[in-house]
């Protein structure tokens, strides 16, 4: 633990007590009932990726051109605007911000310790593998059109077939992957 | 209040929303690498215990609106393959990213600088996710498509027989993991 990964910017005082937890079992009733609100109030279930794709198109804009963009078959149905999606990918972001900074444990992770263990403290080795992973996870939610917000847990629990099927292939690779990345871990 | 909120109100609402599903990843763990990456090597169940909770708590509750008239499904198409293959690329990128999509909003929130970066390679991964759609459109997503298909038409069953076999499930999973982890500890 003792590993220069992290650059933590709070003081002793606060490191040492005020990271609060919630039992996962109340944080899954709080989705679930998070789920109930959305589909009721605004009849839209929780998702992630589609937005983002939305973003994509936002970055990939000024290297494609915006009449590429526009004219691509994909984007042409998903094209970037501060519309519920990508408002909701904001609110997500600032929610674990104001938890973090409301639980006195926000701080600058460059390596995570699971990571150190096995692979060393290398803030480069850790991007790499942070990028590739990212590239492939969202190509990956594309494909399947939706990721574990939209597929696992809003389409787990409409009892959509694609939502299971989705929830048992990537358990599947996942823990393929991670046992043959850390097979020397204990 | 009519319901669904539409226009500039849901716009406010999506911030909202949003917020609460960020704090409660992040108060959950999951906006930790270790987490989801120890979840992976069976050492750590606490992302299985949010899912299957949140999945039985908002399935009811959703069932419940539907049958009642207050909401409605949502259910996206059964492409076998599409979906399958997608999955598969899914858990071999969540596991070296170390997060998937929300919970990786979450983790940047919390100040993940990792997580920022993976970030920066899902935005890649959506670029070229567009630039073949034409091709995957053609070749992949026809490929057993079934439609928009829920378990219960498909078994014939009525759905709430599922939801009580999944609560069943679920509780023995919880107890065996909690009674082992009361062992380690």
């Amino acid at each position: 633990m003792s590993l220069q990964t992290t650059l933590d910017y709070r003081p002793a005082t606060a490191r040492a007590g005020l990271i609060i937890d919630w039992t996962p079992y109340l944080v899954g009733i709080g989705i679930g009932v998070l789920s109930w609100v959305v589909f009721l109030v605004v009849n839209n279930p929780l998702g992630i990726t589609t937005a983002l794709s939305q973003v994509s198109g936002a970055v990939a804009t000024p290297v494609l051109g915006a009449e590429a963009v526009a004219s691509n078959s994909y984007w042409a149905r998903n094209l970037f605007s501060l519309d519920y999606g990508t408002l909701f990918l904001v609110g997500t972001l600032a929610g674990g911000f104001g938890s973090a900074v409301l639980a006195g444990s926000f701080r600058f992770e460059q390596v995570p310790t699971v990571w150190a263990e096995r692979f060393g403290p290398s803030p480069l080795k850790r991007y790499a593998a942070a990028f590739l992973g990212g590239i492939i996870a969202m190509y990956g939610a594309r494909l399947a059109n939706g990721c574990t917000s939209g597929n696992g847990i809003s389409g787990g629990l409409q009892l959509a077939l694609s939502g299971w099927v989705f929830l048992a292939v990537m358990f599947a690779t996942g823990t393929a992957t991670a046992f043959a990345m850390f097979r020397t871990a204990r | 209040m009519t319901l669904p909120v539409t226009g500039t109100a849901a716009l406010a609402l999506a911030l909202v929303f949003g917020f609460a599903f960020g704090f409660l990843l992040h108060r959950g763990r999951v906006a930790d690498y270790n987490t989801i990456v120890r979840q992976f090597l069976f050492q750590d169940f606490t992302v299985l215990k949010i899912m299957m909770t949140a999945i039985i708590v908002g399935g009811v509750g959703v069932f419940l609106m539907v049958q009642f008239g207050y909401a409605k499904f949502h259910i996206k198409p059964a492409d076998l393959l599409a979906v399958s293959l997608g999955a598969a690329l899914f858990g071999v990128g969540m596991v070296l990213y170390g997060y998937c999509p929300g919970t990786a909003l979450a983790a940047i929130g919390g100040g993940s600088l990792h997580a920022l970066v993976g970030a920066g390679g899902m935005l890649v991964g959506g670029i070229v996710y567009a630039l073949t759609f034409d091709w995957v459109k053609a070749t992949i997503l026809p490929v057993g498509a079934l439609g928009r298909v829920q378990l219960h038409t498909l078994l014939g069953i009525s759905p709430w027989a599922i939801f009580a076999a999944l609560a069943v499930v679920a509780l023995a999973l919880f107890v065996a993991v909690e009674r082992a982890s009361a062992k380690r500890a």
